[in-house]
């Protein structure tokens, strides 16, 4: 391993001190002159056919300047899903539509010069709706008799199976090996069926877009968006207007989380300002953030293991059917990664059985969401690994060791399981799970507290857990992201990048990256991502790719960079290019030790002789995906008689290859994990009979605050991914994975109790303790 | 209606409706580092100081405020004069998205400035209305820690 100057730093993050000191501008911070504020209309009902719609009186109103609806705007079926093209989602939303698919689903928008008098006409609007029957049972989705939400124009834009004619937005099959011939070697089978609620993002900055001309009649989007390049181009052609004609920049973005990763707000801001010829802004409450935005979808996850009874496990049959709610986002790719990001992980099992759905129900709908599927099936994968390890009698963290996949080693799964294709065959070059296991158990003391049942006060029984995951770094062969950048007369760089810092710190990550391969600091790096006039392409933040492809990007444009330099240099020298290298701020002759500053070179190639501009452009893709491991462990005591979870302490230890910044690796694994243990342990949707939220604000869905932080410990793992920059993988998601299987676990190892169900509220584990006749 | 407002020790004339929350006529009038996460008193993001009480200015109408001592998180420190939280808060990693920020300093300041040596689990309890989706919190509690001692050594 080389030895690093900048990378493995704990840089500050470029932002850091003008986001603490209020300066820096978000979509809502930008003043605009003279704009009009859209409200919209949604649907009372679940499932409705607007019959009539009345705009007359709401239009009547002094301020209202356009009512937009499904009789007067583009009727272009399209996927919301920021993907790459054709997009793996199906194409089964319109910008208005006259169908209502879930109460929710939008009915108009209003234009208005004020956003009081834009929600005032929009309650004026009036709306005659004839009811149809509702389908809010994802079991009941493929029945004959089952209402169906979309018609026959409805498509998948890639050849993958959909049927809407039985509410299928997407299936997945894979398999290998000899299903039965693994259950008939089996001596245990374990066969249970676990579920993981809705939930929401909950990223701060509620989502938000404006869109007005510039001095020359071109279309600008500001938007709190992960994907840039894709709003454009989702913008460009849903409305018919050429991709040249608009510009979508991307400002500081208060958190994304994958919610962001949908493009639905841009339409309507552009269309309104294409329109009306006036700026537009669209701002969502924290309601609709909830009830009209998108949520992780909830998944019905049954796994059927067989194993011998001396744990090998010999067959895994994991069914997964995922509700996608009224619309098909992300069905397909979610579902997909409920297998192939965790089927792989227990790479010795050699019979293997994945099928999965995804149905459409007239409920909210699913996006994605940090941990993308793989979240929902690890709960079920960790948990049926603790069953079998505690039925076979072998100690669990030796049983990971023993049957995890490691370095040399591969999966079939990873070449047969793609994203709607086959996948791409890759081998393990980097894996450090087993010091991870190490490390986290000693972190929390594992044997001394694990099958103990220490009864830490009356009826109150402490118990332990652990979990295991792997993601991806990126999607092989489908993302791709590029850098440019440029040198200034003082050693400074410009660096422009598509990829799309949401918070996450990956602008100072890159230019870290850079500063590396120059030879100088991060701080000479004037970073500006995500404007599409401006840098080149990248396929946005998701799918834990920034790192790992866009970083790549970046590290060869630096080198090429770096070589302009050379060249330039040894022209200065009158020296061969060989022997000439950077380091410090100088370019250095190996022999001679003569050098020149940067500054020297940059005047140089401005204005001396043979004058040029020092710059360089380069994209990147990746043929391989290489995954971070991560070991969750949980400590919990459990109150017997009410069934309440304590958390005591929760500690990851997580091999992210070569952490780039550690302070930032760490951030990103805490931040998945508190998102995750609240989602262990109080988020969910709750609806009434007509299928309404009826918890729609933070009062009612609780996330954690730091006052309900248990003692966190992260352990960052190193090792070295040869295929990454400096060694680095992904680490945006994968923390996510552990607390709902952690805490589950270690809920049955203080009670002896599994709740199948998440979240883990009191009043469910409470339940499960009474059937289970462990209470009264 | 209009009325004066003195935010970050400057006079300020805004004109507002009757029925204006404080949040909104703030960020209308130039001062959008007070941020809207819900707009109804459940998230933290507007917290301001207003006559040196901690207060969600998304809960406050306009109309109650003129005349008050409002701070924002840009009279506590600003860019060129950081306060040791916000460069503190800056170097251990605490600000992600940095939309919770303004609200995690003031809340921050205001502690500091009643109890200048406080416990972790003190500090956790003084953010409890303030919430953040992206650091898990961990490294804000460990940046305030850090804030306090600093100031402290400085006196
Ligand atoms: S915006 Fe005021 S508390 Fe959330
Ligand atoms: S840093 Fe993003 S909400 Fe706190």
């Amino acid at each position: 391993m080389d030895e690093f100057k900048t990378i493995g730093k704990s840089v500050e993050k470029i932002d850091s001190i003008s986001l603490a000191t209020g300066e820096e501008k978000y979509v809502d911070d930008f003043p605009l002159d003279n704009p009009l504020h859209l409200a919209l209309l949604y649907s009372p009902h679940a499932h409705a056919g607007i019959v009539r719609i009345d705009t007359t009186e709401a239009e009547s109103m002094e301020g209202v300047v356009s009512i937009l609806h499904h009789g007067n705007t583009p009727d272009k079926l399209h996927t919301t899903a920021g993907q790459g093209f054709p997009e793996p989602s199906p194409y089964d939303s319109r910008i208005f539509d006259k169908k209502m698919r879930f109460v929710g689903d939008r009915v108009a928008l209003v234009a208005a010069e004020t956003i009081e008098i834009a929600r005032e006409a929009a309650k004026k609007i009036e709306v005659e709706y004839k009811l149809l029957e509702p389908l809010f049972d994802s079991e009941r989705a493929m029945d004959a008799d089952a209402p169906r939400l979309h018609g026959d124009d409805a498509f998948a834009p890639i050849p993958v199976k959909y049927d809407p004619a039985h509410n299928l937005a997407a299936e997945v099959e894979m398999s290998f090996g000899d299903l039965e011939a693994g259950f008939r070697e089996a001596d245990l089978i374990f066969d249970n069926t676990f579920y993981t609620p809705y939930a929401s993002h909950c990223a701060i900055e509620p989502h938000a877009a404006f869109a007005r001309f510039d001095e020359r009649g071109r279309l600008v989007i500001y938007t709190a968006t992960q994907v840039p390049f894709h709003a454009r181009r989702i913008v460009g052609r849903t409305l018919d207007i050429p991709i040249g004609q608009i510009r979508v920049v991307k400002p500081r973005i208060g958190g994304g989380f994958g919610g962001k990763q949908e493009v639905f707000l841009e339409q309507l801001v552009a269309l309104v300002t294409w329109r009306t010829k006036r700026p537009s802004k669209i701002i969502l409450s924290r309601e609709e953030v909830f009830a009209n935005a998108r949520t992780r979808h909830p998944m019905r996850t049954r796994l059927k293991a067989g194993a011998k009874s001396d744990g090998e496990i010999t067959t895994i049959e994991l069914d997964c059917l995922m509700n996608t709610g009224a619309y098909g986002s992300h069905a397909l790719t979610v579902l997909s990664n409920a297998g192939a990001k965790v089927l792989p992980l227990l790479n010795k099992v050699k019979n293997v059985h994945f099928i999965g759905r995804s149905v459409y129900t007239n409920l909210p709908i699913g996006g994605a969401y940090r941990g993308y599927g793989a979240t929902q099936s690890y709960s079920a994968y960790n948990q049926t690994i603790d069953m079998v390890a505690r039925a076979a009698g072998v100690d669990l963290l030796e049983f990971f060791k023993k049957w995890t996949i490691k370095k040399g080693e591969t999966s079939e799964v990873f070449r047969v399981l793609g994203e709607g294709k086959e996948g791409v065959a890759q081998i393990i070059h980097s894996c450090k799970l087993d010091e991870c296991i190490d490390r986290g158990a000693e972190a929390i003391d594992w044997y001394a507290k694990r099958g103990r049942r220490i009864e830490v006060a009356p009826n109150i029984v402490k118990g332990v857990g652990v979990a295991c995951s792997m993601q991806g770094s990126g999607i092989p062969k489908v993302d791709m992201g590029a850098a440019s950048m440029k040198m200034n007369e003082d050693g400074s760089f410009n660096l422009y990048i598509g990829a799309t810092d949401i918070g996450t710190g990956s602008d100072t990550i890159m230019a870290q990256i850079a500063a590396e391969v120059l030879g100088i600091t991060p701080d000479r790096f004037i970073v500006l991502s995500s404007d599409t006039d401006l840098t080149p392409f990248d396929v946005g933040a998701y799918a834990s790719s920034t790192t790992y492809i866009s970083g790549q990007a970046v590290r060869k444009c630096a080198m090429k960079v770096a070589e302009q330099i050379k060249e330039v240099a040894a022209e200065m020298l009158d020296l061969p290019i060989e022997g000439l290298f950077l380091d410090n701020g100088r370019v250095i002759d190996d022999v001679s030790r003569k050098a020149v500053t940067l500054d020297d070179v940059c005047y140089y190639a401005f204005y001396t002789s043979n004058q040029r501009q020092i710059a360089a452009g380069a994209s990147h893709f990746a043929t391989e995906s290489p995954p971070p491991f991560i070991a969750q462990f949980a400590e919990v005591n459990v109150d017997i008689r009410t069934g309440r979870v304590e958390l005591i302490k929760f500690v990851s230890a997580v091999d992210c290859g070569q952490p780039l910044n550690p302070r930032l690796a760490e951030g990103q694994v805490e931040g998945a994990v508190v998102n995750g243990l609240s989602y262990a342990l109080w988020e969910e949707y709750i609806y009434d009979k007509n299928g309404r939220m009826t918890n729609p604000s933070f009062w009612d869905y609780k996330i954690y605050t730091a006052a309900d932080l248990p003692e966190m410990a992260t352990i960052i793992v190193g090792s070295y991914e040869e295929t990454g920059p400096f060694g680095a993988k992904s680490i945006g998601e994968i923390a996510i994975n552990g607390p709902i299987p952690a805490i589950g676990n270690a809920i049955f190892d203080a009670t002896g109790v599994r709740v199948f169900e998440a979240p883990y509220t009191s009043e469910r584990v409470w339940r499960r303790l009474k059937e289970e006749g462990v209470t009264d | 209606m209009r009325g004066e407002f003195r935010i970050n020790g400057a006079i300020k004339e805004c004109e507002f409706a009757p029925e204006a929350v404080l949040a909104q006529v703030l960020r209308d009038n130039g001062h959008t580092e007070v941020k809207i996460g819900c707009n109804r008193g459940e998230c933290g993001a507007c917290v301001i100081l207003l006559d040196g009480e901690l207060v969600n200015s998304c809960q406050v109408l306009a109309a109650t405020a003129t005349g008050r001592e409002i701070t924002t998180v840009k009279g506590v420190g600003n860019l060129h004069e950081p306060h040791p939280i916000q460069t503190a808060l800056a170097e251990t990693g605490a600000v992600q998205c940095g939309f919770c920020t303004p609200g995690m300093v003031l809340a921050a300041f205001y502690l500091l400035s009643r109890n200048p040596d406080p416990t972790e689990k003190e500090i956790a309890n003084a953010l409890d209305g303030n919430l953040c989706r992206c650091t898990g919190y961990v490294k804000i509690i460990e940046g305030i820690k850090l804030a306090a001692e600093r100031m402290r050594a400085n006196g």
